[in-house]
């Protein structure tokens, strides 16, 4: 199996003021493709830094970050939304569903607005993640009237409507209780299992932790451990 | 792109009032753009149709100096009988005239036998000037033209003369004239009809037949005062005017100079500044609307980017193109622009339609009892909807260039 995201010396430093403020330093790690992936710390140890960076939304001030064979730092902003488009997918503490479509056009959106997809081949992808998530009763519902869980259901199955090679989910379960975020990690992995889809998500439950295949504990934007399957 | 029309409509819909607000304040000025365009466009029409159909023409040509002197009828600015048949040779080559009528103006003195007073008077071929003035026997009030417009021995006189001198149908009065060369010559004529009067110049004048007034002035060879031209389509006004003087250019006079005038009658009638006016008056409507679409979209836009980071931060951080999020923006405005403008163009047709079924009477001037009936060409009303439309476009530009350009990484962490 080969990597599908590789960090070499990764570094970054923010400016606030006249001071610089490093979010992550000197980071290595390789991920491998089909892995089941979590960044642990506690807050402001760089794990939604590093996420940013591996999704194209941010860039490195230093070292090299690889993502699907492609140098991501060297994208500009409309390549990189290109890259994202076409490779990733993204699953968000807030779940950030569009409040005027429902479940279902809310997966529908990237296949529409992201790749032009027909609207045959768009209807047979959102029926089956719908069902793949447990939604399908849901699909017409608007997210006001769906619990945190079913929203973060849809989330998910929105970052995979693309064919998605990666999903990052910064705090996917942040917002949810203990027993729906144990059943979104489950969801996740069984999507995983089911699309061999890679994953990647930060979380700071010890608990939910567990549940990862591969662990990268960071601190203070330092990696100070790693466990599990690595590629 | 009906998704994203969809998409659109329902993110106007998600802040219903305020979209309700800013629609309605397009719709007023949609409504009052082509109210006012209508009624001023048809009054201006109205008082225009009046002035040129039944008293002026559109176009008059005169000997070089008449109108400058105009107020004294002068007698010896007549135009001679060889520039007379070289004008109307002219006239007869041109596809855009309708018909022209000689006329020949003089003052008079007017007598009902216990008083007199002041006259303009003009001679006229009864046949040509029906013509060339359509509307002219419209303007009778008492009497008959059922013979002709005016018949030999006999007069049209104003109102406010025959109302003032209490002179009726039938009566005999009498003219007094000066002619050419300074003797007094008086002549009886019978009173064959009453016209209302007409604002503007010409509108308080009475007619009597060219050779009658040929008669009176002792004219020794058949001179004129001015023609009276009427055209196909006033539109063409100004290239008629062009061509006449060109045609004309070649009649000098001993100054080896242009011996003949061609004007228009906005150059003849103070009317004229007052639809230059309403011209005027129409375009600040215009613009109004313009401010009024701009600042109304562009605040709605803005605010709705404003209140949308995150969701913007969401879209493009998942791969929009930022063209799409720019088109996603503008089509909002548009549709806003779109859904004010048809609602505000069919309240205007029904209240123009409703105007035209009880229309408005009002007075302008001297004249009693006008009948104002609204009416919008169509290609006015698609020109306001279209004026609408890009300003509506071009104001949420630049909220949607700020959406399209926003880093997702801001934008998403914006609480």
């Amino acid at each position: 199996m080969g990597n599908i995201v590789q960090g070499q010396s990764l570094e970054k430093t923010y400016r606030a003021g006249d001071m610089d403020v490093p979010a992550v330093r000197g980071v290595d790690f390789m991920i491998g493709a089909g892995s089941f992936v979590a960044f642990t710390g506690p807050s402001g140890s760089g794990k939604s830094t590093l996420l940013n960076m591996i999704g194209g939304l941010d860039k490195p001030s230093a070292g090299t970050l690889t993502v699907l064979d492609t140098d991501i730092a060297s994208l500009d902003r409309r390549a990189a939304a290109e890259f994202r488009g076409a490779n990733l997918g993204f699953i968000f503490q807030d779940f950030n569903l569009i409040p005027v479509l429902s479940a279902y056009e809310n997966i529908e959106y990237p296949l529409l607005m992201v790749q032009d997809w027909q609207e045959t081949k768009r209807r047979a992808r959102v029926t089956e993640l719908l069902a793949a998530v447990g939604m399908a009763d849901q699909a017409d519902k608007r997210p006001d009237q769906l619990s945190g869980g079913q929203k973060q259901r849809v989330a998910v199955a929105r970052a995979l409507a693309t064919n998605a090679k990666l999903v990052l989910a910064d705090e996917p379960t942040a917002n949810l209780d203990h027993d729906t975020a144990y059943r979104i990690i489950a969801l996740m992995r069984k999507m995983r299992d089911e699309f061999g889809t890679t994953f990647i998500f930060s979380t700071h439950d010890p608990k939910i932790v567990g549940e990862a295949e591969v662990v990268f504990a960071l601190e203070d934007g330092r990696l100070v451990n790693s466990e599990g399957k690595h590629a | 792109m009906l998704k994203i029309l969809k998409l659109a409509s329902r993110n106007l819909a998600r802040y219903w009032r305020r979209t309700l607000l800013t629609a309605g304040l397009i719709i007023l000025g949609v409504v009052a753009v082509l109210l006012f365009i209508a009624v001023s466009g048809s009054f201006k029409g109205l008082i225009v149709g009046q002035i040129t159909d039944s008293m002026l023409g559109h176009l008059q040509v005169h000997r070089k100096g008449y109108v400058a002197s105009i107020d004294n009828l002068p007698l010896n600015l007549n135009m001679k009988p060889g520039a007379v048949e070289k004008v109307e040779q002219a006239l007869e080559g041109m596809g855009d005239v309708v018909a022209w009528s000689p006329r020949l103006k003089f003052g008079a003195m007017f007598s009902n036998f216990t008083e007199t007073t002041s006259i303009r008077l003009n001679g006229v071929i009864p046949e040509r000037e029906t013509a060339a003035m359509p509307m002219l026997p419209g303007r009778l009030v008492q009497g008959s033209i059922a013979q002709g417009l005016v018949e030999r021995g006999k007069l049209l006189i104003p109102e406010i003369l025959a109302k003032g001198m209490k002179v009726n149908i039938g009566d005999t009065v009498v003219l007094v004239t000066t002619n050419l060369d300074g003797s007094v010559n008086g002549k009886t004529f019978t009173v064959q009809g009453v016209l209302g009067d007409v604002t503007g110049p010409g509108g308080r004048d009475g007619y009597l037949h060219l050779d009658d007034a040929r008669e009176l002035l002792r004219m020794t060879e058949p001179e004129v005062s001015e023609i009276a031209v009427h055209l196909k389509d006033l539109g063409k006004l100004a290239a008629a005017r062009t061509q006449l003087t060109q045609a004309l250019s070649g009649i000098r006079n001993s100054q080896d100079q242009p011996a003949l005038e061609v004007h228009g009658w906005d150059q003849l009638s103070p009317f004229a500044n007052i639809a230059r006016m309403i011209d005027l008056l129409d375009i600040f409507i215009r613009v109004m609307l313009v401010g009024i679409v701009l600042i109304a979209v562009m605040n709605v836009m803005m605010m709705a980017v404003y209140e949308r980071i995150r969701e913007i931060g969401m879209i493009a951080a998942i791969g929009t193109p930022p063209c799409r999020i720019l088109g996603l923006f503008l089509t909002e405005g548009l549709l806003l622009g779109l859904v004010g403008t048809a609602i505000g163009t069919l309240l205007s047709l029904v209240i123009i339609y409703a105007l035209t079924l009880w229309p408005v009477h009002f007075t302008f001037g001297r004249q009693q009892e006008l009948v104002l009936v609204p009416a919008i060409a169509a290609f006015e009303v698609l020109l306001v909807g279209a004026i609408v439309l890009l300003v509506a476009v071009a104001a949420s530009l630049q909220p949607a260039w700020k959406a399209a350009r926003m880093d997702p990484i801001t934008a998403l962490r914006h609480v």
